[in-house]
C-alpha cells in the first residue's frame, strides 16, 4: 500500500468520524492542538483505523508509540508499520 | 440564612408534539393527539406486544445544532434534554457568566440512559461477545445521569449536578431538589428537568407489567384516557422539559421574565408496594407538599394529575385528591390523554404546560375523558377548556418503584409571602 493510500484513506475516516474539512488535513497538522481531537476520539480512531487496515492494535504493545503520535504524519507512519508487521 | 424565594424564570420543550413550548402549547389548546401506530417500527424488534401505539417526537431532532464534542457523548435522552435547556436558557436570558460561577446548578434526570443506546451496547455484546467496536461516547449516553452531566456539559455548567433517576417522576423529582438548592442558598440558580426516550423496549417495559393500552390499537388517537371509564392502560411518550429556576434576588436584579414561584415539593415513597399506587400514601405526599407550600386545599386553583389512563392508577390518584379536596372542588385534568405518558419527563413537561395555562386563564381539559371511570367520579374532570383566574397550581407525579412527587407553583407578587 502506498503511502499517499494509507494517508488518503486515513483522512477519509477523520472527516467522516470528526466532521472535519480535508483541507484542515496536511501532514503536519497536530492531531490535538490543530484538529481538536482528545483521549476519547483516539479510542475510536483506533477501531475504524483497525477496520480500515486491518491490523490489530495491542494495548501492551503499542501504547507507548500510539502516545507519541502528534502529527498526521506520525500517524500515516504508526499505521504503514503496523500494515508492514502483517 | 432565612429561606428565600425561588422563581421560575425560564422554559423549554422538546414533547411529541414537537421542538419548543410553542408547538407544545398549541398541541394542547388544539385538541389533538400525538399518539400515533408505530407497529411497523416496533414489529421487529419485539414481535409479541400488546400495545402497538406511542407518542413519539413528531420531528426529526436537530442534531448537527449540538457540536460534535458535546454530541458525541448524548444519546437521544440527554440531546432531547440539551434542547429543552437551550430553549429554557434563551427564554429566561439568563447571563453565561453564571454557568462558571459555581452558584449555578443542574437537576435532571430520566428513567434510564438513552435506550436506543442501551440496545446497540448489548447487541454489540450479545451477538460479538465482544465491546471492541463500541464507541468511546457511548458509555456517556447509556449511563444513569446522562442528562444531567450532558446539560452541565454543554453548558459549561460548573454548580452541583444532582440526577435523582425516579423513573417517571424524576423530572418532578429533580425540580423539587432544585428548588430545595435554592431555597437554602446553596446555589442560586438551577436548570432543572428530565428526559426519556421512546423504544420498543421502553412500551414493552410497560406491557409486560400490564400497564400499557391495549384496546386501542386501531385507533391510537383514543387512548390513553385518563380517569374515563373505558380506560385500559397508558401509552408510553417521549420528550424532555427544562425550567430555570432562580433565587428571587436574582431574578428581581436582572429583570427576569417570572413565569412563577415554586412554593411546595414533598416526594415521599409508597412503602408499601413497588408498582401498586395507593392513595393514602398520595394524601400524605399531597399534605405534606400543602405544608411546604404553607396553604390550605382551598387555596388550590388547579391541578395537573399526573394519571396515565392505568385502571389502579388513576383511581388511587383521584382517591387521594378526593380526600384532600372534597367533592369536585378543584378542577382536575391530565394531559397524558394528549401526548402519551412522557415518562421522566412527563412532569416537568406537563408543569411547563400549566404554566402556559396560569399564564392564559385557560385549563386544559383531558383529552379522552368522556364519562368518568369508577373510583374517578368524585373530582372535577372536564371535558372542554375550561376559563378562570389561576393562582396556584399542583402538580402530582408518581413512579413505579413507589416514588411520589407533589409541587405546588403559584403565580408571583412581590408582596406574596
Amino acid at each position: 500500500m502506498t503511502e499517499q493510500t494509507i494517508a488518503q484513506r486515513t483522512n477519509n475516516i477523520l472527516v467522516e468520524l470528526f466532521e472535519l474539512e480535508g483541507e484542515e488535513l496536511t501532514p503536519e497538522s497536530s492531531l490535538y492542538e490543530e484538529l481538536g481531537l482528545d483521549s476519547l476520539d483516539s479510542v475510536d480512531l483506533i477501531v475504524a483505523l483497525e477496520k480500515e487496515f486491518g491490523f490489530k492494535v495491542v494495548r501492551s504493545v503499542d501504547e507507548e508509540k500510539i502516545r507519541a503520535i502528534r502529527l498526521l504524519k506520525d500517524l500515516y507512519g504508526f499505521i504503514e508499520e503496523k500494515i508492514n508487521q502483517g | 440564612m432565612s429561606l428565600r424565594r425561588v422563581l421560575i424564570t425560564g422554559s423549554g420543550t422538546v414533547s411529541p408534539f414537537g421542538l419548543g413550548r410553542e408547538a407544545l402549547i398549541n398541541g394542547l389548546y388544539s385538541g389533538s393527539s400525538a399518539v400515533t401506530s408505530l407497529k411497523e417500527q416496533w414489529n421487529d424488534k419485539i414481535s409479541d406486544l400488546n400495545c402497538w401505539v406511542g407518542a413519539p417526537l413528531k420531528e426529526k431532532l436537530p442534531l448537527k445544532s449540538i457540536g460534535r464534542k458535546f454530541r458525541r457523548t448524548m444519546g437521544n435522552t440527554a440531546i432531547m434534554g440539551v434542547l429543552a435547556a437551550k430553549e429554557a436558557i434563551e427564554n429566561s436570558a439568563v447571563s453565561d457568566n453564571i454557568f462558571q460561577s459555581g452558584r449555578c446548578g443542574v437537576s435532571f434526570s430520566s428513567t434510564t440512559g438513552s435506550t436506543h443506546s442501551l440496545s446497540s451496547f448489548f447487541k454489540e455484546y450479545y451477538d460479538k461477545a465482544s465491546l471492541k467496536n463500541v464507541s468511546s461516547g457511548l458509555f456517556f449516553q447509556v449511563m444513569s445521569h446522562t442528562t444531567a452531566a450532558n446539560v452541565a456539559h454543554a453548558f459549561n455548567i460548573t454548580g452541583r449536578v444532582i440526577s435523582p433517576d425516579a423513573a417517571c417522576s424524576s423530572s418532578a423529582q429533580a425540580i423539587g431538589l432544585g428548588f430545595e438548592a435554592i431555597k437554602h442558598g446553596i446555589q442560586d440558580v438551577m436548570l432543572c428537568g428530565g428526559s426519556d426516550e421512546l423504544d420498543a423496549i421502553v412500551c414493552g417495559t410497560f406491557d409486560l407489567l400490564n400497564a400499557t393500552s391495549y384496546r386501542y390499537n386501531d385507533h391510537p388517537e383514543k387512548t390513553p384516557r385518563p380517569f374515563d371509564a373505558n380506560r385500559d392502560g397508558t401509552v408510553c411518550g417521549e420528550g424532555a422539559g427544562c425550567l430555570v429556576l432562580e433565587a428571587e434576588e436574582s431574578a428581581l436584579s436582572r429583570e427576569a421574565p417570572i413565569l412563577a414561584e415554586v412554593i411546595g415539593f414533598s416526594t415521599l415513597s409508597d412503602g408499601s408496594h413497588l408498582a401498586q399506587p395507593h392513595s393514602e400514601s398520595i394524601v400524605k405526599c399531597i399534605e405534606g407538599a400543602l405544608h411546604n407550600a404553607g396553604i390550605a386545599p382551598g387555596d388550590v386553583d388547579y391541578i395537573n394529575a399526573h394519571a396515565t389512563g392505568t385502571l389502579l392508577g388513576d383511581a388511587a390518584e383521584a382517591e387521594a385528591i378526593n380526600k384532600v379536596f372534597g367533592d369536585k372542588a378543584v378542577p382536575v385534568s391530565s394531559l397524558k390523554g394528549h401526548m402519551g405518558h412522557t415518562l421522566g419527563a412527563s412532569g416537568v413537561l406537563e408543569l411547563a404546560a400549566s404554566l402556559a395555562m396560569m399564564e392564559r386563564g385557560k385549563l386544559v381539559p383531558s383529552l379522552n375523558f368522556e364519562l368518568a371511570g369508577e373510583g374517578c367520579r368524585e373530582i372535577d374532570c372536564f371535558k372542554s377548556v375550561r376559563e378562570g383566574e389561576i393562582n396556584i397550581i399542583m402538580k402530582n407525579s408518581f413512579a413505579f418503584g413507589g416514588i411520589n412527587v407533589v409541587l405546588i407553583l403559584r403565580r408571583y407578587k412581590k408582596d406574596n409571602d
